[in-house]
């Protein structure tokens, strides 16, 4: 019973729990926190359980859960997992634990907050397990409006603005979303279906047919990618993203960061690449220009940043570039690269915005000038926050290394097979691949920059006197951020319990969408 | 031969490192000394057991420890193995590396942060023996990447300095682009050979096998095998400090002294001549990219000569000799000379490692005084660090029969062969360096005392754990080059033979009286620098204030460093944040301008639309309200509550009404 229906236990577990949050009196604070961080803590031991029984050598869906929903438009509800979304639901569900900890200092509508945050977990695990569009849709929606109050109520100063923003930007894109699925439904397969894993398989049907004078698989593959490409964020739909980290609470930033923009490039993964492979192969140059993009134009814009958050954001940016260059490349160990930096980079964002949040509780400013020398007066914190910065510098022997070497690696070459393939030279030129990976490799450099730089101006130098009276890090910080640390440092010696997971699913998505 | 001893190599220092920055501080200052230095013997330790081995057993020893990257591409081991070549690295790391843990309970002995130093000395060892020991390039690369946070680390140890911060943040900056193009190389290299033969890997094993396809595929113009060697020499010149990428290296001589010596000196910047014997099947393959390499290391040579001659600050002497010295080692592989290079790799190690610690000792004594024209007659009150510095300064202007003689005359008479061009460089080279070292010792230890009473009386001889570390590092600056003779001296040549089942060895040809010249000439040039130095700062045979004065433009050209620094922090520093800023402006003005103003432009036709649906649609309705209202205005007047106006307008009404009826009704019907 348990275990066949696991992945609606962690999706709905959260949402059992904002119920219950509801029947508890407000100025119960204890009680309401008690009971967040019960019912997130239930996924991750859920998680844990997902981890040890998944099996690794099976490509296809496992852990299925399916059921006659809306028999009249055959929408179903069908849950499932594979390689591709198992590393997602383990991060989702071990970052919502470690946010209601982080959010236990919240003072301000308390139950509120954490009714809201459960609701979130719950729409962000549908997310990575529903297998039905339709479904996914649905979650896809319901994640918007707790992050919308979420942002708006406990946000900064500029909160309004920043949600408002947030929420326009994501609708926008959820309605072309919203068109594409339709479009799937009505002139994908007959008889009309919602069923994604049906559809992946049958990817190469959807084809090259007319509609409306335009080639069907390449508009409904844009009018897709666009409502993911605004999560992901990609240049130049990303303007969202750094007004909505900075307004945001620190435990809202978090999920923001490491969870929110992967499901920009999961949606990719999932619907845009096995159901379209000949638009993906189209679009394949174009996207690896764009992830250059992301990667440089996003780490010069960090590097210019005065408030640590707009800069971890625009970091954000830079490393979500990796992800779409190792799918625009379309190699395995491209592919492989990415899946695995939307998880390195969870860790190591999360990581680096529970640092910013915890001193932020502190010193109430977040200007990067505004610090110097907490080396001396924060020696715990700094040692931590200096994991964070060179995780996510990509230093090798941390996580962040072998996703972007991966990444890098995949691209490089990717124009043998991109020629082979009967690709169309969009550019003119035969080594777009290599030539974006040589940008890409750069964005090391521009990485380094930036990060040594803050450090510098924060923890290094004198030490303002203003700030002789900062406590050093607290033990429930600590434990926010010890894991995080040891997935960092984990991962990079040993990264295989998460590869290993990814292997058949990845192989067998390989095939569908190069055909090989 | 499988041997579990490898792993052990790296992990003593590895796990010393943890223990101790963890728990350094209620271990105490003690046990970190013991836990720090007793991790680095016992490495050492284990590292002379597997050369034992090594040479028992005629067979690589290597140790696949776990699976670590697994795609359907390539497979990649967390291994390791000893070879000929990393047999000489890892007794070279470990054993300076022990001297110098050593002479740092000495040199750091009063230091608050001592468990943050030990700690990250640690680790560099780990890292460093990563880099030697480990059998594929991505797990060089971690080494390769951790000896540069190690560094960074250690330069900004005294962080709450800018300056020293800032160098740390420099050198870690500059070796990235280096790795950038080593990154480059690398895929390179792993495409067009995997392309050509099937072989995806990164092991040096099946790169040596294989790597032969590469020569004849072309990339840019030029074979790959140029293509990746002259990328992989580029990341090389950024760890070795080679021109373009030379400039972090004299600002690391912010670090604590015993850093410099250990990682600025002996060990990390010597990995990029480390890389090229690596792979020198691949770099022999490539001529273009080894011409490019013996001008840049001859070029460097002279150049960091030339400044070290004006250096006041007795570490950035020693700094810019090291740079200097690279670029010696970086001529000789050019030259294809890797087992050259390699021996002057390891009895640099020991001069240079010498000479850091003596100066440290000179610091150590002086408080922290490092300018050399505020010391003077040291000699007599620090006589075991006088002899040994003394030592080192002869060892490296290359005087027979100390080490620095064996090497540099090997690769001189290499170079000769090669171009004579070089061979002056070179030449020309050695005579600065023995010029400016003789320079340091005059300045330091002879002459007129220039320091003030108080400070004189508190000049102290360091401990005896630094003093026996600079003796034993005398000791081997003094026999260290006696495994490789001239040839013509028919003695031994243990050095190239024992390198050449890892390294490519060229046998330089040539006669034996051209062989015996160049070693007198060269020993001739090494004296008569070392004599003029005497002249000038001994004898005062012509003022130094004349001669700046007559060559006020070269002297201030060679004190600003050729104006090196400043050129790259405008254009590269100043330029990219110039092109940072203009990418945030762009991207607040433009990109999210656009998202605002078409908010804007969307709030506009929601507000022409709401006005639309005030005014017109819904200002229909009112007004037809309003039209009402106001006759109801109007009429109103009427009703004003008398009777008499009441009736009278009823019976008028009446009136009326009877006439319509009468007219309209009667009279028709």
């Amino acid at each position: 019973m348990f275990e066949s229906h696991i992945l609606s236990w962690m999706t709905f577990t959260p949402l059992i729990g904002a119920f219950l949050l509801l029947l508890v009196p407000g100025k119960k604070v204890q009680w309401v926190k008690g009971i967040a961080a019960g019912f997130t803590l239930l996924p991750l031991l859920m998680s844990a359980k997902l981890f040890c029984a998944f099996d690794r050598a099976q490509a296809g869906m496992q852990f299925v859960e399916r059921a006659e929903w809306i028999p009249g438009f055959n929408i179903q509800y069908y849950m499932g997992t594979d390689g591709i979304s198992v590393t997602m639901l383990l991060l989702t569900a071990l970052l919502s634990f470690l946010c209601v900890l982080a959010s236990w200092n919240i003072e301000k509508k308390v139950k509120g907050y954490f009714f809201l945050f459960l609701f979130l977990e719950t729409g962000m695990m549908g997310v990575f397990a529903a297998l039905d569009l339709f479904l996914f849709y649905i979650f896809w929606e319901i994640m918007l409006l707790p992050m919308y109050f979420l942002i708006g109520i406990w946000g900064g100063i500029r909160r309004e603005y920043a949600a408002i923003k947030f929420f326009i930007y994501t609708l926008v894109g959820s309605v072309f979303m919203l068109l594409g699925i339709l479009a799937i439904y009505f002139y994908g397969l007959n008889p009309h279906t919602f069923d994604m894993v049906a559809l992946a398989k049958q990817g190469g049907l959807l084809g090259n047919s007319l509609w409306l004078g335009l080639p069907f698989s390449k508009v409904v593959f844009l009018a897709l990618f666009f409502g993911f490409a605004i999560k992901v964020p990609m240049f130049p739909f990303h303007t969202w993203l750094p007004d909505a980290h900075v307004e945001a609470p620190t435990a809202v930033s978090v999920i923001l960061a490491g969870v929110l923009l992967k499901m920009g490039v999961y949606g990719v993964f999932r619907i845009c690449y096995p159901f379209f492979p000949d638009a993906a192969k189209w679009f394949a140059p174009a996207l690896a220009v764009l992830a250059v993009i992301n990667i440089i134009y996003g780490g010069l814009c960090a590097m210019n940043q005065k408030d640590i958050k707009k800069l971890v954001a625009y970091s954000s940016v830079s490393h979500m570039g990796y992800c779409l260059l190792g799918l625009a490349a379309m190699t395995f160990v491209g592919l492989e690269g990415s899946l695995l930096q939307m998880f390195t980079h969870g860790t190591s964002t999360a990581m680096l915005f529970l640092l910013v949040g915890v001193i932020y509780d502190r010193a109430h400013t977040r200007g990067v000038n505004d610090f110097g020398g907490l080396a001396t007066q924060m020696p715990v914190y700094t040692f931590i926050a200096m994991i964070a910065f060179f995780a996510s510098m990509g230093l090798p022997g941390l996580s962040g290394f072998i996703s972007e070497v991966f990444v890098l690696i995949g691209s490089f070459n990717a124009d043998a097979f991109f020629l082979s393939q009967g690709g169309e030279l969009v550019f003119q030129s035969k080594s777009i691949f290599m030539i974006c990976t040589i940008f890409a490799a750069l964005g090391v450099v521009i990485t380094a920059a930036y990060l040594l730089w803050t450090i510098q101006r924060v923890f290094l130098g004198p030490l303002p006197e203003k700030w002789n009276q900062l406590q050093d890090i607290q033990p429930r910080e600590m434990v926010t951020l010890i894991p995080l640390a040891f997935l960092a440092i984990g991962l990079g010696i040993y990264p295989m319990p998460i590869l290993n997971l990814l292997h058949a699913s990845l192989t067998q998505l390989t095939q569908w969408v190069t055909g090989l | 031969m499988e041997n579990n001893l490898l792993l052990w190599i790296i992990l003593c220092p590895l796990i010393s490192s943890v223990v101790v920055r963890l728990f350094g501080k209620t271990l105490g200052r003690k046990a970190v000394h013991w836990v720090a230095s007793g991790s680095v013997l016992l490495s050492f330790a284990l590292a002379v057991t597997s050369v034992a081995q090594f040479v028992g057993s005629h067979h690589i020893q290597v140790h696949k420890v776990f699976l670590w990257l697994d795609t359907d591409l390539f497979q990649t081991w967390v291994g390791f193995q000893l070879d000929s070549l990393s047999c000489l690295m890892v007794c070279i790391i470990t054993g300076v590396g022990s001297l110098i843990h050593i002479y740092s309970t000495g040199y750091m002995a009063h230091e608050k942060a001592f468990e943050r130093y030990f700690a990250y000395l640690n680790l560099f060892m780990a890292m460093m023996l990563t880099l030697v020991l480990a059998d594929n390039a991505l797990l060089m690369f971690v080494g390769w990447e951790g000896v540069g946070l190690c560094s960074y680390l250690l330069i900004g140890f005294y962080y709450s300095d800018h300056q020293n911060a800032d160098a740390g943040k420099k050198a870690f900056v500059v070796n990235r682009v280096g790795d950038f193009a080593f990154i480059i190389g690398l895929l390179t290299l792993f495409w067009t050979m995997g392309i050509q033969t099937g072989v995806w890997s990164f092991d040096f094993q099946d790169i040596k096998e294989y790597s032969w396809a590469i020569e004849n595929v072309h990339l840019f113009g030029v074979s790959a095998a140029v293509f990746v060697t002259l990328m992989m020499f580029i990341g090389a010149t950024g760890k070795s400090a080679q021109i373009p990428l030379y400039v972090w290296l004299p600002d690391a001589m912010a670090g604590p002294t015993p850093v410099s010596a250990l990682i600025h000196a002996a060990t990390m910047v010597t990995s990029g001549i480390y890389l090229i014997s690596r792979l020198s099947f691949l770099f022999d393959m490539a001529p273009a990219t080894l011409h490019v390499i013996a001008w840049i290391g001859g070029l460097t040579a002279l150049f960091a000569a030339t400044i070290a001659l004006v250096q006041n600050d007795i570490k950035k002497v020693l700094a810019y000799s090291t740079v200097s010295q690279l670029g010696y080692m970086f001529l000789a592989c050019g030259v294809g000379a890797y087992a050259s290079g390699m021996f002057h790799v390891t009895t640099h190690a020991f001069f240079k490692a010498l000479l850091f610690l003596a100066a440290g000792s000179v610091i150590h004594a002086c408080h922290h005084e490092q300018d050399m024209r505020k010391m003077g007659q040291l000699k007599s009150k620090i006589p075991s660090t006088y002899k040994t510095y003394l030592i080192g300064a002869i060892a490296i202007s290359g005087v027979f029969p100390f080490a620095g003689f064996f090497s540099k005359d090997e690769i001189l008479w290499q170079v000769w062969n090669h171009s004579k061009a070089l061979w002056i460089i070179g030449l020309v080279t050695a005579g600065m360096t023995a010029f400016y070292m003789f320079r340091s010792v005059f300045l330091t230890f002879w002459g007129d005392r220039r320091m003030d009473d108080h400070h004189w009386n508190q000049v102290h001889e360091s401990p005896a754990s630094m003093t026996a570390v600079l003796w034993i590092l005398a000791g081997l600056s003094l026999i260290g080059g006696w495994v490789w003779w001239p040839g013509f001296m028919q003695l031994s040549s243990f050095f190239p033979h024992w390198l050449e089942s890892s390294v490519v060895v060229h046998h330089a040809h040539g006669s034996h009286a051209a062989e015996i010249s160049l070693t007198l000439i060269s020993l001739g040039v090494a004296l008569s620098g070392i004599a003029l130095a005497y002249q000038i700062y001994v004898r005062k045979l012509f003022s130094t204030q004349k001669l700046k004065e007559t060559l006020s433009f070269v002297h201030r050209c060679l004190e600003h460093k050729y104006y090196v620094d400043e050129a790259y922090e405008k254009i590269w520093v100043q330029g990219t944040k110039k092109l940072s800023q203009s990418f945030s402006i762009f991207d607040q003005r433009i990109v999210d301008g656009v998202v605002n103003w078409t908010s804007r432009a969307l709030k506009f036709c929601v507000f022409v639309m709401g006005s639309f649906d005030r005014f017109v649609v819904d200002g229909l309705v009112n007004l037809s309200g309003y039209i009402t209202a106001s006759i109801g205005l109007m009429v109103r007047k009427i009703q004003n509550g008398q009777i008499q106006l009441y009736l009278a307008t009823m019976l008028a009404a009446c009136g009326v009404l009877t006439a319509l009826w009468v007219k309209y009704y009667l009279l028709q019907g």
